[in-house]
């Protein structure tokens, strides 16, 4: 076996198949950060995904399906800041109903639509051409990381920037010192004149509209196939988790989807990776399946339980309002 | 005023009652089906059973709405089978279906409960004398036909190397045969080709059904993508490395056009007919084993019930004759898979050749046993050279090897 190809493969399946937790934590994060718990991760992201893909290919146009899934999920957000911040209803219920009522939603319209004519990917030449591979020059010259990390769509390299820059928006702008403080304690921001409702409804509506995003980069990485299986196939959950495991810190996110990447994808190329290196990673190909399915919420469940205790030690991101719903009347 | 018009609301409620009752005893034959997910799937297992009877009911003059009533989205869970079958055969139902293999205990039971209504059992191995049946089909058969194709495919590239994304391997028989029905026919025409399996461990995962198909391109550099698992998600994977793939359940051509050969499919609707015909016919209920003519429907190539979709316009020249050929073979009955007998098929300028000759089945080697796959076998040779074909039930029930060729990775 081509070892080189072998480890290109794998380099390259971690960064593709979980560029959509990225983008689901980081709207997370952004959405936590005001105080707010969004169990809804995954409904958004479906919402997300159906609209931006039909958007898309209507308008046979990536960035159409782009803004037209960031539009699906700050309307979806929208509904969780009027439920939730307005009248006041409970945070994780709010969430869960989103989830069912976003999956609900996107089973709807594609069953509705696949019934009468669904939009096959391959015949729309400008979504196939925005979504498929950019190498960034001379990097992805670089034998095995050039192929295997530099060399992917734009959607790729769009998560890995929106990462970046919400890090720099929550930690090196006022009005994510603002938004921080809101978090923490609403009582507080509000009395030093920050408008808590505004900042809340900004940024819940901002990170499902990430979220959104995300839902859209599954179905196009699925190639639009629709099933009777729902494309966000439980991400939209790993990405609840991703939060705690981020430390709720986006560019800490970066290297938690990777991790989390690095064990989800050692069950597709495990076998390879053992068949390329008999001698150093033969033992691979012993490892029962089931371990390997387990695996990714083995490493989660550990990192958890790491989290908390250095929490402990007090050094956590953790909002200290999330999940509690902030009445101005009641201060 | 208020007292008489309450006794008015309830004469005029409880003669409403009474008016009732006859209307809903009318004679209609009533078809009963339990799905594992929903009756409104547009794609997959419980759509192409739903389409199937619905299919079948139409074509018989039944009215769908009115004569077939369905319970769904009933998981493998003996009591909430037992329940679904209570709700059907208070709504009348004269057959019911059951199309997931873990239905298997609950509809034995019920069988001997209401021993006026049949049961039909898809997938499944038990059955009694009277008005209890299962149902399956030859899907090896169909499979060793797409297998051709692909073979014939390879021969065209120059590669060898065939991949196959499985839901589950030599753990089911119904995973197994498939894999080798589609390995002997890819060997028929490449004697030369190497089939890599890659085992999901899962009956839909579409995630990874596409990331393991890339594996075995990019890491195994197939050029064939062939599989058994619901999406088309294989043939996309194929597409987008310019290669090849053979599809399964449905014709995977619309959804990866420039790559999709031929796919293995079901008729369903051929045994559905069959049975609720049979149901309508034979008088009571105990008699449908009998009309039937056996407790177990295996339909293959011959029934119609298994098949290979119009094969695409990817396909290489000539395999729309060997594949022509070889189903006459198995149609007649002059031949089948998995026996003493393979076929060496060649194809010179459009026309294809078959040759039968006398060759043992032999398995890779490893078999499946107390849930471990790579337990070695002490013999290889499954059939003899110049012996007749396995029996059905090796086929639907114990087959837990892969032939010779065939990898596991």
């Amino acid at each position: 076996m081509d070892k080189l190809a072998v480890l290109t493969a794998f380099l390259h399946s971690i960064v593709v198949y979980n560029i959509p937790l990225l983008y689901g934590t980081v709207g997370e994060i952004t959405v936590e950060k005001s105080g707010s718990l969004n169990l809804g991760v995954e409904g958004i992201m479906a919402v997300g995904a159906i609209f931006g893909y039909i958007c898309g290919c209507y308008a046979n146009s990536l960035l159409v399906g782009i803004l037209a899934a960031f539009a699906a999920g700050v309307l979806c957000g929208a509904l969780f800041a009027v439920l939730t911040v307005s009248l006041q209803a409970n945070q994780n219920i709010t969430g869960l109903t989103l989830t069912t009522f976003g999956l609900g939603l996107y089973f709807f319209v594609g069953n509705s639509l696949k019934a009468t004519g669904w939009p096959v990917m391959g015949n729309y030449s400008n979504i196939m051409k925005g979504f498929s591979d950019l190498s960034i020059p001379l990097l992805s010259e670089i034998p095995l990381v050039g192929k295997g990390l530099f060399s992917h769509n734009i959607l790729v390299y769009l998560g890995i920037a929106i990462a970046v820059g919400m890090w720099w928006y929550l930690n090196k702008t006022s009005p994510g010192l603002r938004l921080r403080a809101v978090g923490e304690n609403p009582a507080s921001a509000d009395s030093v004149g920050i408008n808590v409702k505004r900042s809340k409804y900004l940024h819940i509506c901002l990170g499902c509209g990430i979220m959104g995003i995300g839902g859209y980069y599954m179905g196009l990485n699925l190639g639009g196939s629709f099933n009777s299986h729902c494309w966000i196939n439980g991400y939209g959950w790993i990405a609840v988790a991703l939060v705690i495991f981020a430390n709720w810190n986006p560019a800490l996110a970066i290297l938690g989807t990777f991790v989390f990447g690095f064990f989800n994808t050692l069950q597709v190329s495990g076998s390879s990776l053992a068949g390329a290196f008999p001698g150093a990673l033969g033992w691979l190909a012993d490892i029962p399946a089931q371990l390997y399915q387990a695996l990714p919420f083995l490493i989660t469940a550990i990192v958890l339980v790491v989290t908390s205790i250095r929490n402990k030690r007090g050094s956590s991101g953790l909002p200290a309002s999330l999940g509690l719903n902030y009445f101005r009347e009641d201060r | 005023m208020k007292k008489i018009l309450a006794l008015v609301l309830v004469a005029v409620l409880a003669l409403g009652m009474v008016a009732c009752a006859p209307a809903g005893n009318e004679e209609v034959f009533k078809v009963g089906a339990i799905y594992i997910n929903s009756k409104n799937d547009t794609a997959g297992y419980t759509y192409a059973h739903h389409n199937g009877i619905t299919t079948a009911m139409k074509s018989l003059g039944m009215d769908v709405d009115k004569q077939l009533v369905i319970v769904d989205e009933v998981p493998e869970d003996k009591q909430k089978v037992a329940a679904a079958i209570d709700t059907l055969v208070g709504k009348g139902a004269k057959i019911i279906f059951g199309i997931s293999f873990g239905y298997i205990d609950a509809m034995e039971e019920a069988a001997a409960k209401y021993p006026d209504v049949i049961f039909s059992h898809g997938t499944g191995y038990k059955s009694n004398e009277t008005n209890f049946n299962n149902y399956f089909g030859r899907a090896y058969q169909a499979r060793y036909l797409a297998g051709i194709a692909a073979g014939l495919k390879s021969l065209e590239t120059g590669n060898n190397n065939v991949g196959y994304v499985a839901a589950h391997t030599t753990d089911y028989a119904e995973t197994a045969s498939g894999i080798n029905g589609f390995a002997l026919g890819v060997q028929a025409v490449n004697p030369n080709a190497k089939i890599y399996v890659k085992n999901l461990n899962n009956w839909a995962d579409e995630v990874n059904e596409k990331a393991y198909a890339e594996e075995l391109i990019n890491s195994y550099n197939c050029g064939v993508i062939s599989q058994h698992c619901d999406s088309a998600q294989p043939q996309i994977a194929a597409q987008n490395a310019n290669v090849f793939g053979c599809g399964y359940n449905s014709d995977m051509t619309p959804d990866a056009p420039k790559a999709h050969l031929t796919a293995a499919i079901w008729n369903w609707n051929v045994y559905y007919a069959t049975a609720i015909k049979a149901a309508q016919e034979c008088g009571e209920a105990k008699n449908f084993v009998t009309k039937m003519g056996g407790s177990a429907y295996y339909g293959g190539l011959k029934e119609g019930f298994v098949d290979v979709s119009p094969l695409s316009e990817n396909c290489a020249a000539g395999t729309d004759k060997a594949i022509e050929a070889v189903r006459a073979l198995m149609v007649s009955g002059e031949w089948d898979v998995f026996s003493g007998v393979k076929l060496n098929i060649t194809v010179t300028d459009g026309v294809a050749n078959v040759e039968k000759v006398n060759a043992a089945l032999e398995s890779n080697g490893f078999e499946y046993k107390d849930g471990d796959f790579k337990v070695p076998m002490d013999n290889v040779v499954v059939v003899e050279a110049g012996d007749p074909s396995v029996a059905d039930g090796v086929i639907t029930g114990t087959m837990n090897y892969l032939v010779r060729g065939v990898q596991e990775v």
